[in-house]
């Protein structure tokens, strides 16, 4: 293990990954029995060079991706056992992405784009409603909840991504270069309100970078390169 | 928000695109309703005819006349339950563009045979046997060119001339009919042979054909082996064939109306199919990276799958459903105007049904692929594509 995880009740905890792609003729190894551990409420940056396999990471992490072995345990489920349906099911209730390009619906307005996760839960209409507010409050854009993506800034509409990956109140949030399309100013908003849920509301993120001040607002950040951490560096 | 709102964003969020695709399947449809409609009415005949009614012709073709002799003779089969004979009048009112579906005919037996289509008050009933120069008209025709019980009305015949040289008849309406099945048709008019045989100056004793009813289906077979036989190598041989065959042959003349609506229908769907089906993928592959966006929220594939099969659902019914408002609206435009060739025509409930169903069937065709696709669409591929 890279890094000593609550030994009870690790988020995460990734024993002898190994992720392989076949391109062509010829198979790439990405993963060659990594393992990680990161302990609930942490605040982790994943930096490293393209093709280091961050995003890759990303991806097993929040069961869009299957592994060819090891074992990979996110909040309490080993996600290689669990079938499709039941990895949809899992990742509704457990994981918040966040996206580089924010990929929010064009044709949906901020608060229904933040209600969309609430669709897979039993809340009714006005229950709904309260959490989508309470959201879209935490992130600042309250007084928008009409407003289409087009009508927004990119900063704006990261935002209302962060208010849809926290609607559903998820214990884990995946990040992906959630500043990369982001001026400077409006980046380290957008940072600020992650560290706000971090510290705040206990969630725990992983943030992929390539930013070294992006990462700046993480507890620790961890470098890969190659498919192994080869750096750690505690941060706050 | 539900997946309702979700489906009906996602059909709109181009709209001319989906405008277009509805005007299509719009089109489609008002063909489809339009032309089963004519079709049905075309065949009503054969709908309305029972198994257990035959019909008499004349071998070579039903506009040759049979002997009214062979009426009681054809009566006196046994097997026989009911018999009336029909002969074409060929009327029209004021002026021959006026035409008049009007027959000759054994008042009180052609009643009893169709007492099954129509509904006639006992008044009329009555009046309708006692009044030689009486006639009785459907409510259709009644109504067509307003007329009432009691009036008097002059007929005028494109075949038949009176023995003063007048084509022209003056008739007492005595009573009116209604129709007791939606297939039978009441633009028609029905007076007394005997008036109509006695006045006439040529063809005397001639009818056009008879119909019967027999026993039982059961009997239908040795009653046409027995009238047939009867007649054979006479001067006036004849045919003898259900009522619903007759019908069908009657059709026939105007061509095979059922095979024009399924070429029609058949070129315009297959046309509409693969418009719709193809912008319906292309739409989808349009959406690839937001149905990966969907399922990394926890949208399931076969909620994905729902979801565009519900879009295309929605489509065929936006479009399809106007297309039967507007097939009704040209079914009530020119009904009136063909009342005398397709007396019948009308957009039929079950027609309607079958359109629905129909535009649900194509939804699910124009669909499925892309559906299908969305369903099956890998999350990392869908999020790396841009």
């Amino acid at each position: 293990m890279l890094s000593p995880a609550d030994p009870i009740d690790p988020m995460i905890d990734i024993v002898d990954l190994c992720k392989r792609f076949t391109k062509g003729k010829e198979t790439i190894t990405i993963f060659d029995a990594l393992n990680l551990a990161i302990p609930r409420g942490d605040f982790v940056a994943v930096m490293g060079p393209s093709g280091s396999g961050k995003t890759t990471l990303l991806n097993l992490l929040g069961g869009i991706d299957r592994s060819d072995s090891g074992a990979i345990e996110v909040a309490g489920e080993r996600l290689d056992r669990l079938s499709e349906s039941e990895l949809s099911r899992w990742r509704a209730s457990h994981i918040g992405f966040i996206f580089q390009f924010y990929n929010l619906m064009p044709m949906l307005t901020a608060a229904q784009n933040v209600e969309l996760p609430l669709l897979l839960t039993r809340l009714g209409r006005k229950e709904r409603r309260e959490r989508v507010e309470t959201a879209l409050g935490v992130v600042g854009l309250a007084d928008r909840v009409k407003h289409y993506p087009k009508e927004m800034s990119g900063g704006q509409q990261q935002r209302v991504a962060i208010a849809r990956a926290i609607v559903s109140d998820p214990a884990l949030l995946l990040c992906d270069e959630p500043t990369g399309d982001l001026d400077r100013s409006t980046a380290d908003e957008v940072l600020s309100i992650l560290q706000v849920l971090n510290r705040d509301l206990g969630k725990t993120i992983v943030m992929v970078t390539h930013d070294p001040a992006a990462a700046q607002y993480a507890k620790r950040s961890l470098h890969l390169d190659k498919g192994h951490f080869i750096e750690k560096e505690l941060v706050a | 928000m539900n997946d309702l709102v979700l489906i009906r964003k996602n059909l709109f969020r181009r709209k001319l695109r989906a405008i277009l695709m509805m005007v299509s399947i719009l089109i489609a449809f008002a063909i489809f309703a339009v032309l089963a409609s004519f079709e049905r009415a075309f065949n009503a005949g054969q709908d309305r005819a029972t198994p257990d009614r035959l019909v008499v012709l004349n071998k070579i073709n039903f506009t040759q006349p049979l002997p009214i002799s062979y009426y009681n003779r054809v009566a006196a089969i046994d097997g026989v339950a009911q018999i009336t004979h029909f002969s074409w009048f060929g009327g029209y009112y004021q002026e021959p563009r006026n035409f008049i579906a009007a027959f000759a005919v054994d008042p009180e037996n052609w009643m009893k045979l169709r007492d099954t289509d129509f509904v006639f008050s006992p008044e009329a009933r009555a009046a309708f046997i006692r009044e030689r120069t009486g006639v009785l008209v459907g409510a259709r025709m009644m109504e067509k060119w307003g007329w009432k019980v009691g009036d008097h009305i002059p007929i005028s015949s494109s075949i038949w001339s009176q023995k003063s040289g007048s084509h022209a008849w003056d008739f007492i309406i005595v009573g009116s009919f209604t129709a007791r099945i939606p297939q039978a048709d009441t633009n028609v008019m029905l007076m007394g042979y005997d008036y109509f045989n006695e006045t006439r100056s040529f063809g005397k004793d001639l009818i056009s054909w008879l119909a019967l009813r027999t026993t039982s289906v059961a009997a239908n077979e040795r009653v046409i082996e027995a009238i047939d036989g009867m007649f054979a190598n006479s001067p006036y041989e004849t045919t003898t064939d259900s009522e619903k065959a007759f019908s069908k042959a009657f059709a026939a003349q105007l061509g095979n109306i059922a095979l024009i609506v399924e070429l029609v229908v058949g070129a315009a769907f297959v046309t509409i199919l693969m418009i719709v089906g193809n912008t319906m993928v292309m739409t989808v592959r349009e959406r690839t990276r937001e149905i990966g966006v969907l399922k990394t929220l926890g949208f399931s594939g076969g909620r994905i799958l729902r979801m565009v099969l519900g879009e295309s659902i929605l489509l065929a019914l936006l479009g399809g459903l106007p297309g039967l408002g507007v097939a009704l609206l040209l079914i009530t435009k020119v009904r009136d105007s063909l009342m005398n060739f397709v007396p019948a025509l009308s957009l039929y409930p079950d027609i309607a049904a079958a359109a629905v169903g129909l535009m649900v069937v194509f939804g699910i065709i124009t669909g499925l692929v892309p559906a299908l696709n969305a369903m099956r669409l890998n999350i990392v591929t869908a999020l790396g594509r841009s």
